[in-house]
């Protein structure tokens, strides 16, 4: 096929990738967007103008080869494809799955000016999935250095900061305290939005080619400590990278909190995906969902917590034929400040959850069993900008009611587990309980410990714990090699 | 892959294992637990640590046959292999000289009281245990709770053995024979038991402990799902915990909220019990 001019790439409409719809993607835990097929690929990278000064890749934390690899695409080259996007992106099928492309790349893509963005992420994951299933471009590692580094974490950040590091050449070691390797793309984020099975592939895949060690089951903070890794009597690495996340979830502190049928996001969640609670009996861990659930709080977590309570509902309803019953987000702040993605919102009003905007809860109510059997809030309305920027919510005095729900889940964003810091002398952290460290480097103020993702910044994004796991890496490969000594 | 190296039926529900796990081994201290999954499709559940060998690299549980897969757990054999073992956590107990102590164990309770009573004894307390259960089949360890006791005082509910009494009964008598002499009471047992025991000790002002057993998930403070409610505020059990001043704990909420899968565990082991049957014929 001759080349197409500017014009005409400009002409091809984006493509619109196959997905569940909304009825019937609520009623199942499979994965909602399916995918393009090739052909919807090729047409999708023909838009590409190849701009000489490409944004797309200044707004991605990791620095993907975007025009590289969708050129590839374009020219049907599926392993030079592979190729170009492992230049700086080891997992693409996770990454095309779960980041934000329109506030990062696809927001800076000279088309969006005039129209709709190339599909950058989509893209991406096609890419990613052909490299799953073919295997064309196993990673490698250059020439063993003998020395050794601990991953504490084997979330976005340590995976990316593992498998950089065992790319060049390093020895290895994740310790996951989890009995599965993947952090909060097991634990926390839904089959139907990323896989587990693309998550162990991908994770494995990368581990099996670098010899990377894996230890589950292995809780830093009792195990072993972050000094015991270090000393040469103990474990004996040389760097310790920690990426342990944000996993300590926060409960409002309000009168009925601890109630039966309040749940953490982090438990309910965790109970459905890594235990997969949706199939017990099948599955040991029982998950419970109520016939009125209330999440409160709009991030992507809550998002998620609330269309995993509709799909419960939904398998529950073709069991006993009884209504499925409903679902509410509520939220303090109105629609504009949702923290959540406006994608991840969407899906969930498409699948019936409803949004209750300017509410907050005040208290819940037990019955005789200590079981919730309702929850009275207040009305709110927002006043000036807090120190986040967005409109501070202020109570609305004498605007009490009462809502009728049985289930309440908490989705009001998670801390550092303390658990790791347990004898780690001299690494300091602020009053949030993060780790401070070097933004560039993700140096920690503790010698030979690095730091990055979530336990730095709270929870903020899969791809931003990528780029810290990277830039991490990068500097731990230069101590390791002596070219430099940051203490 | 953590191995099964011995086991030992204890009584018809209660089975003792020693596993293979050098690392927890190595750590392990009393007073703290591990959680086991038995395989892909298991659940994470907590156990207390019963015993541990550093040497060996092995760690005893003991567990009672309450559901599916505690009974699961039970037709395991020594050469099969435990999915997860994950340890040592929680925080270890207290152990210092602190006079004259008492260790309660209830039922599957005397697993965890053992090693905390060993190691008060070792830290020069004069340790009195009681150990108690519903009937004599139910008992065990006695023998090594008598070895590390300065005094053991043994009690059934139903009277087949020992004294016919609850454990609450002889508690009560010792702090009021003692007035003032009991430095500090550790009670484990069922959470019923534990409530009685806090009951017990709180008007005679004797600091108690208890080890609280509740459903949990990971076991690190991530899923929150094994919060107690104590006077000062919520804490997790698995995290904070697990032992706690039994005075401050909320027990009645404590108690339902272990029972809030009270369905699920029933219908998860009528399938389990119907698929052993399917096997058997």
């Amino acid at each position: 096929m001759a080349e197409l001019t500017n014009r005409e790439r400009l002409h091809i409409p984006r493509q619109t990738m196959p997905a569940q719809g909304p009825l019937v993607r609520r009623t199942n835990f499979d994965e909602v967007a399916l995918g393009f097929t090739a052909e919807l690929a090729r047409q999708e990278a023909e838009r590409c103008v190849q701009c000489a000064k490409p944004h797309c890749v200044e707004g991605c934390p990791v620095g993907v080869l975007i025009p590289q690899f969708i050129r590839a695409l374009r020219e049907g080259d599926m392993e030079d494809a592979v190729r170009a996007m492992k230049e700086k992106n080891n997992l693409p099928a996770i990454c095309g799955r779960v980041c934000p492309q329109e506030t990062q790349c696809e927001v800076r893509c000279v088309l969006a000016k005039k129209g709709e963005p190339v599909a950058i992420g989509r893209l991406e994951r096609f890419v990613g999935d052909y490299e799953l299933a073919q295997r064309t471009c196993p990673l490698e590692c250059s020439e063993k250095t003998g020395r050794r580094v601990a991953i504490i974490g084997s979330g976005p950040a340590g995976v990316t900061c593992a498998v950089d590091l065992g790319r060049q050449g390093h020895q290895v070691t994740i310790f996951e305290s989890l009995h599965a390797s993947g952090g909060v793309l097991v634990y926390g984020i839904p089959e139907f939005r990323l896989p587990k099975s693309v998550v162990h592939a991908e994770i494995d895949y990368a581990v099996e080619c670098l010899g990377i060690k894996v230890h589950p089951d292995a809780v830093i903070g009792r195990l072993h400590t972050i000094d015991e890794l270090l000393d040469v009597n103990g474990q004996g690495f040389d760097a310790v990278f920690l990426g342990t996340g944000a996993g300590l979830p926060l409960f409002m502190r309000i009168p009925g909190i601890n109630y039966s049928g309040v749940v953490s996001a982090n438990e309910f969640l965790t109970r459905v995906n890594l235990m997969k609670g949706y199939r017990f009996p099948e599955y040991d861990t029982p998950v419970k969902v109520g016939q009125r659930v209330a999440v409160i709080g709009a991030g992507n977590v809550a998002m998620d917590s609330a269309r995993c309570s509709l799909r419960l509902q939904a398998l529950r309803a073709q069991e006993t034929g009884e209504e499925p019953g409903e679902v509410h987000i509520v939220y303090r702040r109105s629609r504009v400040e949702v923290p959540a993605r406006a994608e991840e919102v969407h899906h969930a009003e498409e699948e019936g959850v409803i949004f209750d905007f300017l509410t907050n809860p005040v208290e819940i109510y037990g019955d005789e069993k200590g079981s919730v059997c309702g929850m009275r809030c207040i009305r709110m309305e927002l006043g000036e900008p807090d120190e986040s920027g967005r409109r501070r919510p202020i109570p609305i005095q004498g605007s009490e009611f009462d809502m009728d729900v049985d289930m309440v889940v908490m989705a009001l964003g998670t801390r550092p587990n303390p658990l790791v810091f347990n004898d780690a002398g001299g690494l300091e952290r602020t009053k949030w309980g993060t780790v401070v460290a070097d933004q560039e480097t993700g140096r920690t103020t503790k010698p030979r410990v690095w730091a990055g993702g979530d336990v730095v910044t709270g929870a903020a994004t899969v791809i931003s714990a990528m780029g810290a796991g990277k830039s991490a890496a990068a500097d731990i490969d230069r101590f390791l090699r002596g070219e430099v000594n940051p203490w | 892959m953590y191995k099964i190296l011995h086991k030992e039926t204890l009584s018809e529900v209660n089975k003792l294992m020693v596993i293979a796990a050098p690392e927890v081994a190595r750590k392990a201290r009393a007073g703290q637990f591990v959680i086991v999954r038995i395989d892909e499709h298991g659940e994470r559940i907590p156990l207390t640590i019963a015993d541990y060998d550093r040497e060996a690299g092995t760690i005893t549980i003991i567990f009672q046959e309450v559901g599916k897969t505690t009974m699961h757990l039970g037709t395991l054999e020594p050469g099969d292999e435990l999915a997860t073992f994950t340890g040592p956590l929680g925080n270890p107990t207290e152990i210092e000289n602190y006079g004259t102590v008492v260790c309660v164990g209830g039922g599957v309770g005397i697993a965890p009281i053992y090693p905390i009573a060993r190691a008060l004894k070792e830290a020069g307390n004069t340790v009195i245990s009681i150990i108690g259960a519903r009937t004599r089949e139910l008992l065990f360890w006695e023998d090594e709770m008598r070895a590390l006791s300065d005094e053991l005082i043994v009690c059934t509910d139903d009277g087949s053995y020992g004294r016919k009494a609850l454990v609450t009964e002889p508690l009560r008598e010792l702090l009021e024979q003692r007035d003032g002499g009991i430095a500090r009471v550790w009670a484990i047992g069922p959470a019923i038991m534990m409530k009685f025991c806090a009951a017990t000790t709180e008007p005679f002002n004797v600091p108690t402990i208890v080890s609280l057993n509740t459903i949990m998930i990971d076991g690190t403070g991530m899923c929150g799902g094994c919060r107690v409610q104590l006077t000062d505020g919520a804490r997790f059990v698995c995290a904070d915990g697990p032992e706690f001043d039994a005075h401050q704990v909320d027990w009645d909420l404590l108690l339902a909220r272990q029972r809030f899968y009270l369905e699920e565990e029933k219908q998860a082991l009528e399938r389990w019990q119907h698929r052993c049957q399917l096997e058997v014929g």
